[in-house]
């Protein structure tokens, strides 16, 4: 997929998930998505965002924007290098946490978006890869 | 440096070193007539010129010293009033660095005939302007850093505005990011006035909360989980479509909670818990009448 644009934002503090929001948001914007969609797809990013700062450690987010002829979609990849996640399943899981959460951060983020993609190795570290198209 | 012939120098032509630092500073285009009188500016440039001849007369070039401190209150200042006019810290800097070319003209021409002394002098002065421009730019990130600090504070003070509706209803209008440090201070201020008020509802209205994720769910809850412990309910309103269909998805459970569109609706609902209605006057005095 043709690649339009894409933006490295780092993710070390609380406010960077903040940034994480708000980019991804204009990013949604330019791409034509609905308030519906804006709203939904910002919402997957700021779980994983937090995700990646509080469990991972922090990492980084790209940002990527696509246009495909009259297709326009909007992809973000997390990376950490944190401790990774030993069982994909049961994270995935709602209702599970090992932190003070409520444990609906990854699944619900996964039925938010259209494209999600997991993977982790434990010890190297956890990428998330979110996508929306239009 | 005691022997330096540059206070002297200066002394001998300040109006001159005045004029073409004038010129240089436009030069670097760091005038901004947009931001500041010209006459300002001047003023400024006179003063500094001024300020500096005097502290290289009463003693070496350390601008950490005593001799020093009228140039570095003078610069703090400038400083400042620039941050908050809005100049960038490259205009900041080019006012003291523009300094460089017109007493370096100066120079040259008073020590044509002595070129080791020329170079000696030359160097001494370039330390001496760049020390001033390194002080100018830190004081004038202090200057942003307390401005940033300011502002930060007046966020936080505006972040929590509980309202009283009626007696024994508040409300609670949050805006913007819900992050942890401030929800804290929300959800204190918010306890704190159910106690003051004898409150028997709480309407939290999230309208102004773009995004709603578990985490900021997840202090909802217990923002109302913490006011019933005291004997008040809650209300959140400001649900709006887009969030309604998020919260859905993500999978959060807020059955256990009242939850109304418009925070018109939750004050309905609240009166209503209080027994009390909103009628029209003429109906209300004609049931009087009858």
């Amino acid at each position: 997929m043709p690649l339009s644009k894409r933006d490295l934002l780092p993710i070390r503090a609380e406010t960077d998930i903040v940034m994480v929001r708000q980019a991804v948001r204009k990013a949604c914007i330019e791409q034509g998505f609905s308030l519906v969609e804006q709203t939904k797809f910002v919402t997957a990013a700021s779980e994983i965002a937090r995700n990646t700062l509080e469990y991972g450690g922090g990492g980084e987010a790209a940002l990527e924007t696509h246009i495909e002829g009259v297709r326009k979609g909007v992809r973000i990849v997390f990376t950490d290098q944190g401790p990774g996640i030993a069982d994909l399943e049961q994270a995935m899981r709602d209702g599970f946490t090992t932190g003070g959460g409520m444990g609906h951060g990854l699944g619900g983020a996964k039925r938010l978006v259209e494209h999600f993609e997991i993977t982790s190795t434990p010890g190297v570290g956890t990428t998330v890869a979110i996508a929306r198209w239009k | 440096m005691p022997d330096s012939r540059l206070p002297d120098l200066i002394a001998r032509h300040e109006a001159d070193l005045l004029a073409q630092w004038a010129k240089a500073l436009s030069a670097a285009g760091a005038t901004r007539e947009d931001l500041m009188k010209p006459e300002e500016l001047r003023a400024q440039c006179a003063d500094l010129l001024g300020s500096v001849r005097q502290a290289l007369q009463r003693g070496g070039n350390d601008i950490t010293g005593q001799g020093w401190e009228k140039v570095r209150e003078l610069l703090t200042e400038i400083s400042r009033t620039r941050a908050q006019q809005g100049f960038t810290p490259t205009a900041t800097a080019s006012f003291v660095f523009s300094l460089k070319e017109p007493l370096f003209q100066r120079l040259r021409s008073e020590h044509a005939a002595n070129p080791a002394l020329l170079v000696e002098e030359t160097w001494s002065t370039t330390t001496l302007v760049d020390k001033l421009g390194l002080f100018t730019i830190e004081s004038y990130i202090k200057a942003r850093e307390d401005i940033i600090r300011r502002q930060q504070e007046a966020m936080l003070e505006l972040s929590t505005p509980v309202v009283k509706l009626w007696d024994g209803i508040l409300a609670l209008p949050l805006i913007g990011t819900l992050d942890s440090a401030r929800t804290q201070i929300v959800m204190e201020s918010l306890l704190q006035r159910v106690v003051t008020e004898s409150t028997d509802v709480v309407i939290l209205d999230i309208t102004g909360v773009p995004t709603v994720d578990t985490l900021v769910a997840q202090h909802l809850l217990k923002t109302v989980t913490a006011a019933r412990l005291m004997g008040t309910d809650c209300i959140i309103s400001g649900i709006r479509p887009q969030i309604a269909q998020t919260i859905v998805h993500l999978g959060v459970d807020l059955t256990s909670v009242i939850t109304k569109s418009s925070l018109a609706d939750a004050f309905k609902v609240a009166l209503s818990r209080r027994d009390l209605m909103v009628v029209k006057r003429k109906a209300a005095a004609a049931g009087a009448q009858a």
